[in-house]
């Protein structure tokens, strides 16, 4: 008999019990569909946090200020007010890893514009806040050297700000006067809409030269973060060393001491991040392959049960000519199209599945063809490994003894 | 066409030995119409196992059609049974939810034969038995005769060199059984070897040798001097001539 006898023959035996082939078919098609949809789902938010760390700029380091000491009580990183605009010069010394440097100082600020009145979080900066992270201007220019120098009381605000303020986030704004805090700037420019795509809405801010900032708005003369670009994403490692360096020697620590300061490494975090996303793959991965093996054992099962329940059939097939082969191939054909056909369903339902859920989390949930032909071919290969062992049983029957089965 | 030369059958179980057959000689030609008897326990279901090449016998010489079965192993046995032999059973044995058709058609399916040769073949055995037109009908949409008449033209759609029937008519009225019995007088006279297992003298009657078994042992060989002829309405349909 040739395989496509056999299939047909297998076909023929699954669709006479259809309530049970579906049944059994069940655990396959939730087993695929939660592979695919777990993976599915986890690549997704892999490829999110991946983009957000990317979104705050490229080759990014980020110094921020050490721990606040006092009377035996740490603070948490960043507490401390250790860096000055003293230091951004030995930053951009430091070495030749270094590419761009740029101070930030903030505060949350009452913004006022006629009857327009909203709060947001004001950014002391320089020029080179915009080549680091990537901010492009919508209408107008972006804070220079010479606005920073001479205190300027000049802003470049965010597209939500201009909404808030004005209705419409194409509102004229360019050379009108806003309040911050009751301190009037000139709105000198409007930046281009990125989208929240960090860890906050980067449209939904207001920039100040540094300088401005610090005399008129914080009251204090410390910087809260350094924003440094390394010249190459080979070189990030080296920059964080140099700065390092640098820092050190201009705060006068001794070795030994611990740095007043710490820096964060973009590619550090996102290779940290990468990890963390990693191992949820793997575990959401593996809690749904242990579906699907329990699947694979319940096809084991019925078809055993199949085998029993079908021995008189067995029997009367070998009396009139079927070789062990025969038999086999029957059988395990049935066992390989239950688990191919409720892979192929899985995969329907895992693919939906995820767009479903993607769309609820609102993130997008990325399907690869790799975890699709995976878990394809591992319900394939249920379909076999735990196929075999009926079909074997089925087989080796002696046919005097099926045929005399009641 | 079938020879046998000193079959023994023995089974062990545990430590006793049983020998179901002790030493039988049996020649059947071709063309014979032979019944086989015997109480139970005479060793005639084993005689049947070993005929039907669905067992080996523990000592002797099998010839069937010129081929020495007795040695040959469980696949060159499913392939003689293919070949060979045609299988009517006490229960029928028909594959349940399977149209009669396709019940026919399975054993051309085992030998390889293509879809419409297999279907064409299938449909001419039926035709054969006065079924030509409930092909489509499942076995339990039969009755016990029909059903029985869908398992002989299975048995014949192979061309088989021997037909084997155990108790054919062992689970049907007499009616039936002589609509069944009136088939096997048509093959065997369309040139047909038949065996019949019976313990049913008046089935024996039919047939044109009775050959009796004892405790293992061919105890009675004889030709029938006048067999019944049986009468059956069904036969009159097909319009038989015999």
């Amino acid at each position: 008999m040739n395989f496509l006898e056999s299939v047909r023959v297998s076909l023929r035996a699954l669709l006479a019990n259809k309530l049970r082939s579906i049944l059994t078919m069940l655990g396959i098609i939730i087993g695929v569909s939660a592979v695919i949809a777990m993976v599915g789902i986890a690549n997704g938010a892999t490829a999110q946090i991946t983009s957000q760390i990317q979104g705050l700029g490229s080759n990014l380091l980020i110094v921020s200020p050490g721990q606040a000491n006092s009377g035996g009580v740490r603070g948490g990183t960043g507490s401390a007010n250790t860096l000055t605009m003293n230091d951004l010069p030995k930053i951009e010394a430091a070495g030749s890893a270094v590419k761009a440097v740029a101070p930030s100082a903030g505060r949350n600020a009452q913004v006022v514009y006629g009857a327009g009145n909203t709060s947001t979080t004001v950014t002391g900066t320089t020029s080179e806040y915009a080549v680091i992270r990537s901010v492009s201007m919508e209408r107008g220019r972006f804070l220079t050297q010479a606005d920073v120098d001479q205190y300027s009381r000049v802003a470049v605000v965010g597209p939500t700000v201009v909404q808030n303020l004005m209705g419409s986030a194409d509102a004229d704004i360019v050379g009108k006067i806003i309040k911050l805090n009751n301190v009037p700037f000139q709105v000198i420019g409007v930046t281009a809409s990125q989208g929240s795509s960090g860890f906050q809405n980067n449209d939904d801010m207001i920039f100040v030269p540094i300088t401005t900032a610090q005399a008129r708005l914080i009251g204090n003369k410390y910087v809260r973060q350094f924003f440094i670009e390394a010249s190459s994403a080979d070189m990030m490692q080296t920059a964080q060393d140099e700065v390092t360096i640098a820092l050190r020697q201009a705060h006068k620590i001794q070795a030994g001491q611990p740095d007043d300061f710490s820096i964060m490494n973009q590619a550090e975090v996102l290779q940290t991040m990468q990890g963390v996303t990693q191992t949820m793959t793997m575990l959401l991965g593996g809690i749904a392959a242990i579906s699907l093996l329990v699947g694979g054992i319940g096809i084991m099962n019925i078809m055993l049960v199949s085998v029993t329940e079908r021995t008189r059939e067995i029997g009367i097939r070998k009396a009139i000519g079927a070789k062990g082969r025969d038999i086999l191939m029957q059988f395990l054909i049935e066992a390989v199209i239950l688990s191919v056909l409720g892979g192929g369903i899985g995969i329907i339902f895992g693919w939906s599945g995820s767009k479903l859920i993607g769309r609820m989390l609102n993130m997008t949930a990325s399907i690869s063809v790799f975890s699709v032909l995976m878990a394809f071919a591992f319900s394939a290969g249920i379909g076999i490994v735990f196929g075999v062992f009926p079909a074997r049983k089925a087989a080796g029957m002696d046919p005097i003894d099926a045929l005399r089965y009641e | 066409m079938i020879r046998l030369h000193g079959i023994k059958k023995i089974y062990a179980t545990g430590e006793i030995e049983v020998a179901a057959l002790r030493g039988v000689d049996l020649e059947v030609g071709a063309g014979e119409f032979v019944s086989i008897m015997g109480p139970s326990g005479s060793g005639k279901s084993t005689m049947m196992n070993i005929l039907g090449c669905l067992d080996t016998p523990s000592e002797g010489e099998y010839m069937l059609d010129g081929v020495n079965v007795a040695r040959a192993t469980g696949n060159e046995l499913a392939v003689i049974r293919n070949r060979k032999i045609g299988f009517v059973f006490q229960g029928f044995n028909l594959l349940p939810r399977t149209t009669a058709l396709e019940n026919v058609e399975l054993p051309l399916l085992y030998a390889g034969v293509g879809g419409k040769e297999r279907k064409e073949r299938a449909l001419e055995a039926l035709k054969a038995v006065g079924l030509g037109e409930r092909v489509h009908h499942k076995p339990k949409e039969l009755s016990g005769g029909q059903q029985q008449r869908v398992a002989i033209a299975r048995a014949l759609v192979t061309k088989p060199a021997i037909i084997l029937a155990d108790e054919p008519t062992g689970n049907l009225d007499t009616h039936s059984s002589e609509d069944v019995m009136a088939i096997f007088q048509d093959l065997h006279a369309s040139g047909n070897t038949i065996l019949i297992v019976t313990h049913e003298p008046d089935i024996a009657e039919y047939t044109r040798r009775i050959v009796r078994f004892r405790d293992g042992e061919i105890v009675g060989d004889e030709q029938v001097a006048n067999p019944r002829r049986a009468l059956s309405q069904e036969r009159e349909e097909r319009g038989a001539v015999s």
